[in-house]
């Protein structure tokens, strides 16, 4: 049963102690001499060992040398978590042919040394924990790693700039990739804005070629207008359910003429467009922007007089005619879809700028979000690029308001990265298109990318007014003729020391970055975490930026955090990458953290059959047992607690080697 | 007692969200009370209520659970099972003359290192209060064939 037995043919184990010092990390604080002196008492250990930094070159030459010149046959090193190390010195191990599992890696940074005020405690901390791990590896049994074949393909969550990078990056390397947006078209955020700061490309320019060749690229399936429902299996072996609501318009029947738009009964747009922010006008039939992909138009039913009273003259059925496009009894479709990786692209979303009513958005008319500016400038926005009041008049001067909803801890700590680079942009349109006066309300210029100081500089030479300060609020309240029917922006200027009253004809709010609203949800879908904020949290925010703690799923843009979109493209790019390193791979090694049953011991209960959640165990009728199928086991360990007499158990979290930890961890310890 | 009594805990965490916050609590520099020994598991469904008996009976006086927010865990509902045993569990204690408070289970999600800290905190300072658990006759708990096991080889 035990690896005490089995892994050292009778002979008493021989355990080997390293101990890091992390350079001051933990030598800092635990006095580590000691700490090797203490290690050298307890059972069994043979050989204990400090060094500068265990993980290094020597420090790894220094374990392999030790393991064959003493005989060792278990492994103990307290470093730091395992989440860092473990890996790497389970190589160590099976370098020096020690059973990689016969190791165990004690965490005294993160969990002692980080920690702990007093050097003393720290240094009793680590010991006790040293001899827990000592006491429990000599439980451990030798186990091989899982491997199981990987499954080529790679579904990509996302349509945004993020995703569409990433699924090109990989249907080019020969991947086939299947890009899943839940809005009508692709092309995400960027596809609403004008220009991009701070080249001022048009962001049209750079983004629909890459669109259409999505949606030409034979690798490349697009599922728009379509959300993952179910994320199963592990990595390299991920089955993805992905519902596609109904448009309506038969896809594969399209030619994206658009006649049948033309024909609707309503001959003028009349209902807010989602895509321009409620601020232009579509008909019940509609594409969301000239250059979406697909070019496929859809059908709201909320609105379509067929869809609310079924006595519509139907001008779009007898427009697409022989084509026979449109499709009134569509339904929800789902496309079951098998593949090696999946990468997370989900993006973001602005800040509702109604939380903050001093602002008055949502109150005056005038005061409009950065995004919806977005729109106003683009030309083939609602106003065809052109900047205009509610009332039809070109603005005079703007204020822009920077860091609505960052930095502030009433709304979000965070700097969203983009909202500097965005409203100089923004200034300089507002400058060039309408000649207006623009002031910039700002708490500190962040401008930290190549080019963007540069611009920066730029703008300051252009005239635009910079006004350092948190504005109070926005106000129609006139104290001056001057005032009169505009907006007035009340603010601190901390560079002169007073507060100034400054009217302006239209106020743009530089709305910060948040989370997608349904961002937990998503975690849930993907079984994957939240760093502070909902933003999604990276396995090492240094070292693994764009993987998740769960193998198999890697992350690209802002659905990590507030990235511009050089940062995003270069993530995706990673993330591309990464999976390509995992689906090229013919085999993929999973950790052996199963579990297993002792039919010797097992009673066929059955409690273990219900309570799995990936419903891995059967009940074997002939033989009365409870049976495992084991490539279908993730390693939870649910059985094994739940299992009344012991033969369910978890590989690498035996009973014994749990029992074994924690009486180690508590026995002698004051 | 004239000097301050200072209890032994026992942490069993789970890898994917309370392991996660105690290291990002390291990474954070952010102190705490050093009297915590923790134990990783892949999941809180893992804990048995024989291995937080064991933890009392091995000289804890106080054993902190840590789970996945509810809906959050890795393993779709391990915490929730975590959660019936440890209430089941709590009814049980007094009659091995355990206070029940001297158990606490606790959802700390992985960014979560300021809720981590004031969670040992507060519950080191409880146990504190609470004073060390002296049992009378510790229960004989596992499975006699790990018993000799583990005496076996520590006595080797």
């Amino acid at each position: 049963m035990s690896g005490f037995n089995s892994s050292t043919n009778g002979h008493p184990p021989r355990i080997g102690v390293f101990i890091c010092h992390c350079g001051t990390n933990i030598a800092g604080k635990v006095n580590v001499p000691e700490v090797v002196e203490f290690a050298r008492t307890l059972p069994f250990v043979a050989v204990a060992k400090e060094y500068k930094y265990m993980c290094s070159d020597p420090g790894q030459e220094m374990i392999k040398h030790d393991i064959q010149q003493y005989g060792l046959t278990r492994l103990l090193v307290a470093a730091c978590s395992p989440h860092i190390h473990e890996e790497t010195f389970r190589k160590v191990a099976s370098e020096a042919s020690i059973n990689p599992f016969l190791f165990q890696m004690v965490n005294i940074r993160e969990l002692v040394s980080w920690v702990t005020e007093d050097g003393h405690e720290a240094t009793e901390k680590a010991k006790a924990m040293i001899r827990a791990a000592a006491k429990r590896v000599l439980f451990h049994d030798e186990l091989e790693p899982k491997k199981y074949p990987v499954k080529p393909g790679v579904v990509v969550v996302g349509g945004g700039i993020a995703g569409i990078h990433a699924a090109l990056v990989m249907a080019d390397a020969g991947e086939r990739v299947y890009l899943v947006e839940r809005e009508p078209s692709i092309g995400g955020h960027m596809a609403m804005f004008d220009k991009t700061f701070p080249t001022l490309d048009c962001a049209a320019c750079i983004l629909t070629p890459k669109m259409t060749t999505v949606r030409r690229h034979p690798n490349i399936t697009v599922l728009s207008y379509s959300e993952v429902v179910e994320v199963s299996g592990f990595v390299g072996n991920f089955k993805v359910k992905v519902k596609k609501k109904p448009r309506y318009v038969v896809e594969e029947k399209c030619v994206g003429c658009y006649e049948c738009i033309e024909a609707c009964v309503f001959k003028e747009p009349r209902f807010p467009n989602e895509f321009d922010l409620g601020l232009g006008k579509r008909k019940p039939i509609y594409v969301p922007f000239p250059q979406a992909v697909p070019p496929v138009p859809m059908i709201d039913p909320e609105t379509c007089i067929q869809f609310r009273t079924g006595k519509c003259p139907k001008g779009c059925v007898n427009a697409c005619g022989d084509r026979d496009g449109i499709d009134f009894d569509q339904k929800d479709e789902i496309v079951e879809l098998e593949v090696g990786g999946i990468i997370v692209a989900t993006g973001f979303d602005t800040f509702d700028a109604s939380r903050l009513p001093y602002y008055g958005y949502g109150i005056y008319p005038n005061v409009y979000t950065g995004l919806e500016v977005e729109r106003l400038l683009n030309a083939s926005g609602p106003t065809g690029g052109e900047v205009l009041l509610r009332n039809g008049q070109k603005p005079q001067s703007v204020g822009i308001i920077h860091c609505v909803g960052s930095r502030d801890e009433n709304t979000n700590r965070w700097c969203s990265r983009v909202c500097c680079m965005y409203s100089l942009k923004l200034a300089h349109l507002m400058k060039e298109r309408t000649g207006a006066e623009v002031y910039n309300f700002y708490i500190d210029i962040r401008a930290p990318g190549k080019g963007y100081e540069e611009f920066y500089d730029r703008l300051l030479q252009e005239g635009v007014h910079f006004i350092r300060g948190k504005v109070a609020e926005v106000s129609d309240w006139a104290m001056t003729p001057d005032e009169e029917n505009r907006l007035v922006i009340r603010v601190e200027d901390t560079l002169i020391g007073m507060v100034r009253r400054i009217p302006v004809d239209m106020v743009i709010l530089s709305v910060g970055l948040e989370p997608q609203r349904d961002a937990q949800e998503v975690t849930k879908l993907f079984n994957i975490s939240c760093s502070t904020g909902n933003w999604f949290m990276e396995r090492h925010p240094k070292l693994a930026p764009v993987s998740t703690m769960s193998a198999g799923i890697y992350l690209a843009g802002a659905c990590q955090g507030p990235k511009d979109i050089p940062d995003t493209v270069a993530q995706a790019g990673a993330a591309a990458a990464e999976v390509l390193a995992l689906t090229h791979k013919s085999v993929i090694e999973v950790e052996p953290n199963t579990a297993f049953i002792d039919e010797r011991y097992c009673s066929g209960c059955q409690i273990c059959v219900g309570l799995c959640p990936y419903s891995a165990i059967y009940y074997d009728e002939e033989k009365k047992v409870a049976v495992l199928n084991e490539p279908l086991c993730l390693g939870c360990g649910v059985c094994a607690a739940a299992c009344p007499s012991g033969a369910a158990q978890q590989h690498l979290f035996q009973d014994e080697q749990l029992y074994a930890e924690i009486e180690g961890a508590l026995v002698g310890v004051g | 007692m004239d000097e301050q009594f200072e209890p032994k805990l026992i942490g069993i965490l789970c890898n994917w969200c309370s392991y996660m916050a105690a290291d990002l609590v390291g990474t954070s520099r952010i102190r705490y009370a050093p009297n915590i020994r923790i134990i990783r598991v892949m999941c809180s469904g893992r804990i048995e209520s024989q291995l937080i008996l064991w933890a009392f009976r091995s000289g804890a006086d106080g054993v902190l659970i840590g789970g996945c927010n509810p809906g959050d865990c890795h393993y779709q509902e391990g915490n929730y099972k975590a959660l019936r045993r440890v209430t089941l569990l709590k009814q049980m204690l007094p009659q091995f003359g355990i206070e029940p408070e001297r158990l606490r289970l606790d959802w700390i999600c992985a960014s979560c290192a300021e809720e981590m800290r004031k969670t040992v905190e507060g519950f080191t300072a409880q146990i504190r209060n609470l004073g060390p658990l002296r049992l009378q006759t510790p229960p004989l708990l596992k499975p006699i064939k790990i018993e000799m096991e583990v005496s076996r080889h520590v006595e080797a």
